[in-house]
């Protein structure tokens, strides 16, 4: 079998390092034998820190892609095993602590990502949506005209009522809940065809 | 999964031309310090009371203070260039530990000295404002410096380097403040060197990403 089938056999080390030094002075036939061998090694140490192949394959690209950015840094006169290791250990705990991070950020919401084939099932999250675009509109109204429109058309009272409850004249309420309605309509217009 | 990997090798190789690979940390760090003894030398020269430096030059309890700060910046330099490379191990990041003990203790004692002759005196607040401005006036700019080299070695772990770094270029300013500040430091002056060398080090591990960019 190929070198590159077993990882970090004892005799890979020196041969490893005698490809690297010939991949900085510019051999990419050398460099391209290097990475394909290297594989398995890196691939070893990532799943020591990660379950899922799909994860410990892009670990693998990224260990690739900083041993391509940093490999003026190895020196021939040194081994280059640890070298490789200390890349490949800390790209893939880097990656594992990313993960973490990420997923004590994340909040899953079932709901937000659910849609259907039958437009009558995805309502319930387009009402949702539709109640706080309409929420936020009515929030962005002028005080009188939010109060007119909340006492006059979503509590139902008699403009009198509401003129006793918020002290504006009945002409006033009138006035204000005509300007709030034509304020909305142009708002969520906007929304709509934004 | 696999195909993506062979791809990325092909590109990767694809585009490989030649590297300058860097030198040994310790020659980095030996040519960055000698640059910056040559131009401290040289401000030195032009703008400290010398012949004030000389006459106190002989004061024991200086000589340890200034050999303690001296050698924690070399050492501290020389880890932070060992630090930038994947394969040091975290261990360098002690090496300015054992001169930093000493450059805290002989300062102490220095104030102690001062608060056992003096009283009260010795807790005042002596020269405190013009080392705070010194200590971060030649801090920030040696730390640029020492930063434009460190991100060479595109640093995988920047925060350790970036903190040894600041270590570093604060305690070569505190040398340079010896230069400068012809006074036995008080408490209160200690308090202000630790604080200032404690920013430096904050700054710099602040600015680690930077370390990255290259």
């Amino acid at each position: 079998m190929a070198p590159a089938e077993t990882p970090g056999r004892r005799d890979d080390g020196p041969r490893w390092a005698r490809l690297m030094a010939a991949a900085q002075d510019g051999s990419q036939a050398d460099y391209a034998r290097l990475l394909k061998e290297i594989v398995p090694l890196i691939r070893a140490v990532a799943a020591h820190h990660h379950r899922a192949s799909d994860r410990v394959d892009d670990v693998v690209q990224d260990v690739l892609l900083t041993i391509h950015r940093v490999r003026h840094t190895y020196d021939p006169a040194r081994p280059f095993m640890p070298w490789l290791i200390a890349v490949a250990r800390r790209r893939s705990i880097d990656a594992l602590r990313r993960r973490i991070r990420t997923e004590a950020m994340e909040v899953r919401d079932e709901t937000s990502y659910e849609t259907f084939a039958d437009p009558l099932a995805n309502r319930e999250t387009e009402g949702r949506e539709a109640a706080e675009i309409l929420a936020g509109a009515i929030a962005a109204l002028p005080r009188g005209q939010r109060e007119a429109l909340e006492l006059v058309k979503l509590r139902e009272m008699s403009l009198l009522e509401a003129s006793a409850a918020s002290g504006q004249s009945v002409g006033g309420l009138k006035v204000n809940v005509h300007r709030a309605i034509k304020a909305l309509r142009a708002r969520l217009k906007g929304e709509k065809d934004g | 999964m696999a195909e993506r990997v062979d791809e990325l090798i092909q590109r990767l190789a694809g585009d490989a031309g030649p590297v300058r690979r860097l030198r040994p940390p310790v020659t980095r760090a030996i040519v960055w310090l000698l640059g910056v003894a040559t131009l401290s030398t040289v401000a030195v020269l032009a703008f400290a009371d010398t012949g004030l430096f000389m006459s106190r030059a002989g004061d024991r309890k200086l000589q340890l203070e200034l050999i303690g700060t001296l050698l924690t910046g070399i050492a501290a330099i020389v880890a932070a260039f060992h630090l930038s490379l994947p394969d040091r191990p975290a261990v360098w990041a002690l090496l300015p530990l054992p001169p930093l003990v000493l450059w805290i203790a002989s300062s102490g004692y220095s104030c102690w000295r001062r608060w056992l002759t003096f009283g009260p005196e010795g807790w005042s607040l002596g020269e405190s404002a013009e080392c705070f401005g010194m200590i971060l006036a030649v801090s920030v700019p040696l730390g640029i410096g020492l930063f434009l080299v460190l991100r060479q070695a595109r640093p995988l772990a920047p925060v350790p380097v970036a903190v040894t770094g600041g270590l570093g270029v604060a305690a070569i300013a505190a040398v340079l403040l010896q230069f400068f500040h012809p006074f036995d430091v008080t408490f209160m002056d200690l308090g202000v060197h630790i604080v200032t060398v404690g920013l430096v080090i904050l700054g710099s591990a602040a600015s680690s990403r930077f370390l990255k960019a290259a």
